[in-house]
């Protein structure tokens, strides 16, 4: 069967593809667009680590389909710093070394930046539980949920 | 296994032309949580994939007038959890359905899918169940109504019949006495397939007596349980300890569960009857609050 001939807003870009049925969006951003930073850890929906907005929703990447995405809006890693400028939340998580290995950060990022946006105040179980889908097999969480908690104090402008 | 097609319907007439008429097997696509890690594990081997997200009715989740609710098949748990209007009215479905999986999977999983997937640990089912939840089905005979119990045939099997899909449920209004709830036993805190499902609903006179009552197990059986002796054990009673006692043991009576690495007949028997103690005290509670 032929491809499917796509067209998405990916960070902000027009951006058209060619897929088959069978690849998901994750291998889209990879392999066809070469945007590697959202990572394959699992491929079934458990690690987070291909986490990226679709229109305005975090999901996994690897459990939607390239075909689906026509005319919709995504988000990866790639859209978080502007520039040169890293997004207060990549910036802190080098500050505080909220990641040993690396894998799971971008998907980490991505989930944390939607929980910020909905909630600039979360509590650490609210942390914990929204990044529950973001495996670290590092065990960096305390690390990571740390940094999301103190880019938000950052964010709100709380005094140190 | 390639040359899979993807098609995504505008109209329900449409989708049930294609599904009707698919050479070899025929796939809803509404979240894909469980439909893609099925595809990639080379569990099915579909002729075509049918987006019904795109089809408007998939998509609504409406308030109607009489205070009952129309639920999309393909809306996704994130969707409703962020309502308060239904939130408030059904917390248990609304609980159940938050169960399942992760924050991203929440951005995506959807009623039509967990009770389709015909898995018999389904978070959401025992919760529509109880609450009386039907779903609208469309097919080539036209549209029928089922309560949501009567979808499923066992583990990965429903009723449909072929070119038939869910295109949307239906929540009953909210008793002005009632409530609802649901937990599941897991052996962790989050994340993780249910041992044991339990779903309630009730409703309370202004004394305190149980006047109705819908009791659903899920994970102890095939498919998703009705209890009806566990609704005739509290009903007409105040939850008194020995109609709580009665409730218990119908519970317990109704499993047939397998043996598994989560748990053993045993321990999902006795686990049924604790959790039908426990939904049906917080039910009553939230009954007792109207």
């Amino acid at each position: 069967m032929a491809k499917h001939h796509i067209s998405m807003t990916l960070n902000g870009e027009p951006t058209e593809f060619l897929c088959s049925t069978r690849q998901t969006l994750l291998d889209v951003l990879r392999d066809e667009l070469n945007l590697t930073g959202s990572k394959e850890g699992c491929a079934s929906g458990d690690c987070g680590a291909c986490s990226v907005m679709v229109d305005d929703r975090l999901v996994c990447s690897c459990l939607v389909l390239g075909a689906e995405c026509d005319g919709k809006t995504v988000e990866s890693i790639e859209g978080m710093a502007d520039g040169e400028n890293l997004h207060p939340l990549q910036q802190k998580f080098l500050e505080e070394a909220a990641l040993q290995c690396g894998i799971c950060t971008p998907g980490v990022l991505v989930a944390a930046k939607a929980l910020l946006e909905k909630n600039n105040n979360p509590t650490e179980t609210e942390v914990r539980y929204w990044l529950a889908g973001n495996l670290c097999r590092c065990t960096g969480y305390d690390k990571i949920v740390r940094a999301v908690m103190s880019t938000a104090a950052d964010m709100r402008g709380d005094a140190k | 296994m390639e040359s899979i097609q993807f098609r995504k319907p505008e109209t329900v007439d449409e989708a049930v032309k294609l599904l009707q008429g698919a050479d070899g097997d025929a796939r809803i696509l509404a979240g894909g949580t469980d439909l893609l890690v099925q595809l990639r594990a080379h569990m099915i081997d579909p002729g075509v994939i049918v987006d019904i997200k795109s089809i408007a009715e998939t998509r609504e989740l409406t308030k109607n007038d009489d205070g009952s609710y129309t639920i999309g098949a393909a809306v996704a748990g994130a969707e409703a959890h962020e309502r308060d209007d239904i939130t408030a009215d059904w917390p248990g479905v609304i609980e159940a359905w938050d169960l399942i999986g992760s924050t991203q999977i929440q951005g995506r999983a959807s009623l039509g899918g967990n009770l389709c997937n015909a898995s018999p640990a389904g978070d959401s089912v025992p919760a529509m169940v109880a609450a009386g939840m039907t779903a609208n089905i469309a097919g080539p005979d036209g549209r029928r109504t089922l309560p949501v119990e009567k979808i499923t045939a066992g583990p990965g099997k429903t009723n449909l019949k072929k070119g038939e899909f869910i295109v949307s449920f239906n929540l009953p209004a909210k008793p002005s006495n009632g409530g609802d709830a649901y937990l599941r036993l897991i052996p962790r805190t989050e994340m993780d397939i249910a041992v044991v499902g339990c779903g309630a609903a009730l409703t309370l006179d202004e004394s305190g007596t149980v006047t109705s009552a819908k009791i659903s197990l899920g994970a102890v059986a095939a498919t998703v349980l009705v209890v009806e002796d566990a609704a005739k054990a509290i009903i007409g009673t105040k939850l008194e300890p020995e109609a709580m006692s009665a409730l218990d043991a119908a519970c317990q009576a109704a499993c047939n569960p397998i043996d598994d690495k989560r748990g053993t007949v045993e321990y999902r028997t006795k686990v049924a009857g604790v959790l039908g103690r426990r939904v049906v005290s917080i039910a009553a509670n939230r009954a007792g609050k109207n």
